[in-house]
């Protein structure tokens, strides 16, 4: 209930705001809503919505299994760790437009480019988040598993997975938000649709409803996925803790 | 390698440790085991008695196969089966009770019949909750239904019963001497309590203080697990005058 009060107040000021300013630059709720109405009637929304979203899951699950197994690495192995870390460190403090910039030029202004760039800066910190994942892996429970000869598929499911668990979940929370905010760069740089083009645009053409409708609509959506995908995942990976007495 | 092929069921376990060193944070080397030498008999269990911190635990994972790194051999009775019950009950905390004890188990026997282990350990109404939510003493039987579901021919047992009140150890002694005595499995079980070995073995070892090797070695006659508490108690004087004996001697040679 309190995350409904605070939602609406936060409509309730952006109203006011809009009321007072009367600016073609600031339009109110009302404005904004009969734009979306009328984008998603024409199948517009849908449509850009939908490419920049397969973008999104495009990269998302390319950066996410390289840098686990990257990060698993990482952790486990001291000799790894040591020749992967400047690597490492150079990727992260990699501007992201540079990466982008450097995806276009040398791949070309296509798919792949784009979505490896989104990717590529993702990376960085999910190999981070699970590393420390791995560093942390009990190793009384590797033993345990030696000695009762456990198959490695089975280690990695019962044994190795259970316990990356928290970072799996924060590095793919971190990783949504993060990927789809670099998506929209990549679009508005180089690719004829998707939200971030269509939201570069309307830019030039100072359209400032257009561009509130479609950061609402992919709020909405990111929200979505995040309550009905990454939470439920998430509840289903806990409930072996004991529950709060 | 340290672990040569068995013979048959009837062979004995035969652990040499010539020497066994750790590295201390400090870069120094640590000298835990040296000149130590075991053997015991095919079906019968022994027990490892020794002061705390002499490096019981680490015997214990060389005889297992987790430790690779010493000088010396390994021959492990039967075929190779383990079943370990380490000192805290090392359970998967986010699988259930039922699963902890089915993973143990080799692929092709998955389906193996376990409700007569889970019956004599009394776990038969816990088996769908999670290890966070059993006491210490159920935690423990968990481990040792574990240990014992691959039907082992080796098991080795590493101080299970300490931090649990008498009443319950006394309990899951008399249920682990139940289990060896049906399975005929070769165990060696480590602690620091001697009323509890004498209790529980057919065989004595005591260790010396680091570096850890055997001073003195004892046969108790049978019937094991089923010793009078007079009988343990006068074992028990008899084992120290020999144990004090063998330590003055040790600290003379």
């Amino acid at each position: 209930m309190p995350r409904i009060y605070s939602l609406a107040a936060l409509i309730a000021v952006w109203a006011i705001a809009a009321a007072l300013a009367q600016s073609r630059l600031l339009p109110g709720p009302l404005a904004v809503g009969t734009e979306m109405l009328a984008d998603i009637r024409s199948g517009e929304l849908p449509f850009q919505m939908s490419c920049t979203l397969g973008r999104v899951i495009g990269s998302f699950a390319i950066a996410m299994v390289l840098g686990i197994v990257a990060g698993y690495a990482m952790g486990r192995s001291k000799a790894v760790d040591r020749y992967a870390d400047p690597w490492l460190i150079v990727l992260i403090n990699m501007p992201a437009l540079v990466t982008i910039i450097f995806a276009y030029v040398w791949i070309g202004l296509n798919e792949a480019a784009a979505i490896l760039a989104v990717a590529v800066n993702k990376l960085p910190n999910v190999i981070a988040v699970m590393r420390e994942g791995a560093r942390a892996l009990d190793p009384e429970l590797d033993e345990m598993a030696e000695a009762f000869k456990f198959s490695g598929l089975s280690r990695i499911r019962h044994v190795v997975i259970p316990q990356l668990a928290p970072y799996l979940a924060a590095s793919s929370r971190s990783g949504l938000s993060i990927v789809w905010k670099i998506v929209l760069v990549v679009e508005l740089i180089g690719r004829p649709n998707g939200v971030g083009f269509v939201l570069g645009s309307a830019f030039s053409l100072f359209d400032m409803a257009k561009i509130l409708s479609y950061a609402i609509s992919f709020i909405v959506l990111m929200l979505v996925i995040e309550s009905l995908l990454v939470q439920p995942l998430e509840r289903r990976a806990i409930r072996w803790r004991r529950r709060p007495a | 390698m340290n672990d040569a092929q068995s013979a048959g069921d009837a062979a004995p376990l035969e652990l040499r440790i010539d020497a066994k060193t750790f590295l201390s944070a400090d870069g120094t080397p640590v000298e835990v085991v040296r000149g130590l030498e075991l053997r015991l008999e095919a079906g019968s269990f022994g027990a490892l008695i020794g002061p705390s911190g002499c490096g019981k635990t680490t015997i214990l994972k060389i005889a297992a196969g987790l430790d690779l790194d010493f000088r010396g051999q390994l021959r492990r009775p039967g075929s190779g089966r383990l079943g370990i019950v380490f000192q805290e009950p090392r359970l998967l905390p986010w699988r259930t009770v039922k699963d902890n004890i089915r993973l143990a188990l080799p692929a092709r026997e998955a389906a193996v019949d376990l409700t007569d282990l889970v019956e004599i350990l009394g776990l038969g109404s816990h088996l769908a909750r999670y290890p966070s939510e059993l006491s210490m003493g159920l935690a423990r039987r968990a481990a040792i239904a574990r240990a014992f579901a691959a039907r082992p021919d080796f098991l080795l047992l590493d101080e299970p019963f300490v931090s649990l009140d008498e009443a319950v150890a006394a309990r899951l002694r008399d249920e682990l001497v139940a289990l060896t005595t049906r399975t005929k499995v070769t165990t060696l079980f480590v602690t620091h309590d001697l009323a509890e070995a004498v209790q529980l073995a057919d065989r004595l070892f005591f260790l010396s203080d680091r570096p850890a090797r055997i001073i003195a070695e004892k046969s108790l006659p049978p019937p094991r697990g089923r010793r009078s508490r007079d009988l343990v108690a006068s074992i028990s004087d008899e084992m120290r005058v020999l144990v004090s004996q063998a330590t003055t001697d040790a600290g003379r040679g």
